[in-house]
């Protein structure tokens, strides 16, 4: 198996039909094709180990997925946002490395560390080529497509290997080939080195679906590509809906989202209001809220349209929190929920989420996390309702242990944010020494409103318990987010730490 | 023949290129009337008319009770068989986008 199969087969089908639009240039299936052959053909004789891409989306972010795919190399993106020295050290680890990078980037690129190194307009026009001939991918089953660097909110970061099964068993179990209408355009704005912006990729491909890049996110220019695009789907990290929504708010003009047929979400969790909101604002989109990990593949569950739309104002408590589940998992994976002496929990029962099917890797380099059964265990922690709806309830690795019982900072965040002044809040433990743990809460507040910190423990004591009242409450500006809007749990604590 | 997941076949009758989804052992996989195989040697041979009904581009054919499951990546016009008996196309889910 080869991830090259999904080019190839578009490329077979309509070689002159759109794929991709960059900066209002086009190209198409058939030239994409033939550059990802010139490029394997380059990467060959360079002898590199790894095809690495530093910088934003771009068509050279394509050519080099495909063309490390038929070359037999993994593909390893970096994130362009991390410094010199945290840059550095990771392509070390790619070492030789066939690396494609933005000009400033690659003066800082250590001696000898590349075999070879381009620019994004360099390997566009070293791999620029009309003809597709003839290439034999390695259909290695057990070979590496794809190598991500996780965001390493703890130490050093970990390389998630995603192999070619992997990938394609989700991309071929999940996505009907061709199945896009010509007319159909879908909005990428997350970052290649993110395994959104690679399923992003191969899925559109696969369903033919032209993908538009956007490669600098700001709601403006989301907004106005979907209109000058006529894009018909997008998918959005939580942050960015979030943003969208603040700035037709604020702007208060009627966008123009016309073509918008579908918007799906997922990538960290989704503020219910946030959610609500734009279901009102864009009652024609068909929502999708999907949950995935780096390690297995992309999507693993989904919240689909229909059950966005009857869960939406429906009276009855249980069908409208489904809003806040992430749905139900794809018909080619099986989950489960484990508790912590590793016995199989029942509907409605908390514990950890295990995952299992071809698209699961759970695998890191030199680590290998599935069980012998195949079930990798997630660490999110959640349970699965009587009607199969999976509920997430945080990272376990965040639970804080106050005096041995265990508290997820989600259920006191959902009750500090139900607070009228509260604009964004977060939760963590502290060392205690009556505790070991107790909470802590860093509140962000709405402008020009004042809140007691009493007054928002009066609250928790009286929605929950005395146990889940946060000890420390400190009002900050912000919270530390990452650029995929990730909560840096770590520097909140930091916050805490004099 | 011996199937194994993410194995290419070729028709040796017509263009029809599959690859393995789902199917192990040893199995008798024919397009067009006869058997497939892993390379293309020599000319192509004729067609069974009873076998000529054709494959589609991107489509997934299997066995009544799934246990042989092929993915179409290039068409011919041969019918695709296991042990003389037609695959069927599987019919499409209707999964939303998410990516």
């Amino acid at each position: 198996m080869n991830i090259s199969l999904v080019l190839q087969m578009a490329a077979d089908t309509f070689p002159d039909r759109i794929a991709l639009t960059h900066n209002g240039v086009h190209y198409s299936y058939g030239r994409l094709y033939a550059s990802a052959q010139a490029a394997a053909a380059h990467i060959v004789e360079s002898g590199a180990a790894y095809v690495s891409y530093l910088g934003e989306s771009s068509p050279a972010t394509v050519v080099a997925l495909f063309g490390a795919a038929m070359a037999g190399k993994p593909f390893a993106p970096l994130n362009y946002r991390l410094t010199v020295p945290e840059t550095n050290r990771l392509i070390e680890r790619l070492f030789p490395v066939f690396l494609i990078t933005d000009l400033d980037k690659a003066a800082s690129v250590p001696d000898g560390a590349a075999r070879v190194l381009m620019t994004g307009p360099e390997f566009l026009a070293a791999t620029a080529s009309e003809e597709p001939g003839e290439w034999d991918a390695p259909q290695d089953e057990e070979g590496v497509a794809v190598q991500l660097f996780t965001s390493g909110t703890t130490g050093e970061p970990k390389a998630a290997l995603l192999r070619h099964q992997n990938l394609l068993g989700y991309v071929l179990g999940t996505i009907d080939f061709a199945s896009a209408e010509e007319d159909e355009a879908t909005l990428v704005s997350v970052p290649p080195y993110h395994i959104a912006g690679i399923s992003a990729i191969l899925s559109s491909i696969y369903a033919m679906r032209r993908i538009v890049q956007l490669p600098q996110f700001t709601p403006a220019e989301w907004l106005k590509q979907c209109c000058e695009q006529s894009v018909t789907n997008a998918f959005v990290v939580p942050t960015m809906l979030t943003r969208i929504i603040a700035h037709i708010d604020e702007t208060n003009e009627q966008p123009n989202l016309q073509a918008l047929r579908a918007l799906a979400f997922g990538g960290g969790k989704m503020p219910l209001p946030v959610v609500e909101r734009a279901l009102t604002l864009f009652p024609e989109v068909a929502f999708a809220n999907a949950y995935g990990l780096t390690e297995t593949s992309s999507t693993i569950a989904l919240l689909g349209p229909e059950d966005h739309r009857e869960a939406h104002n429906h009276p009855d408590p249980l069908v409208a929190r489904r809003l806040d589940s992430v749905g139900k998992p794809l018909p080619t994976v099986e989950v489960e929920i484990r508790g912590e002496d590793g016995s199989v929990l029942g509907p409605n029962e908390l514990g950890e989420v295990f995952v299992r099917g071809p698209q699961v890797s759970g695998e890191y380099q030199g680590r290998k996390l599935t069980d012998d059964d195949g079930w990798f265990p997630t660490r999110d922690s959640g349970f699965i309702d009587d009607h199969g709806f999976l509920f997430l309830a945080g990272r376990i690795d965040d639970v804080i242990v106050r005096g041995g019982e265990n508290i997820s900072p989600g259920e006191v965040e959902k009750v500090l944010r139900s607070h009228d002044g509260v604009e964004d809040v977060a939760v963590v433990g502290v060392p205690s020494v009556e505790w070991g743990e107790t909470l802590a809460a860093a509140v962000v507040l709405k402008p020009a409103v004042t809140v007691t910190a009493q007054e928002l423990q009066d609250l928790v004591r009286k929605q929950l318990r005395s146990s889940r009242v946060p000890e420390h409450i400190r009002f900050v500006d912000a919270l530390p987010y990452n650029e995929m809007g990730k909560l840096l749990r770590r520097n909140v604590k930091a916050i805490f730490a004099d | 023949m011996q199937l194994k997941a993410g194995t290419k076949l070729h028709s040796s009758v017509c263009d029809t290129d599959v690859m393995v989804i789902k199917g192990s052992g040893d199995v008798a996989l024919t397009c067009g009337g006869a058997e497939m195989v892993t390379a293309r040697t020599g000319a192509p041979g004729q067609i069974d008319p009873g076998f000529a009904s054709g494959t589609a581009m991107g489509k997934r054919y299997q066995t009544d009770d799934g246990s042989v499951e092929l993915l179409c990546i290039k068409p011919g016009k041969g019918t695709l068989a296991v042990h003389g008996v037609a695959l069927e196309i599987k019919a499409a889910k209707a999964l939303p986008s998410s990516d």
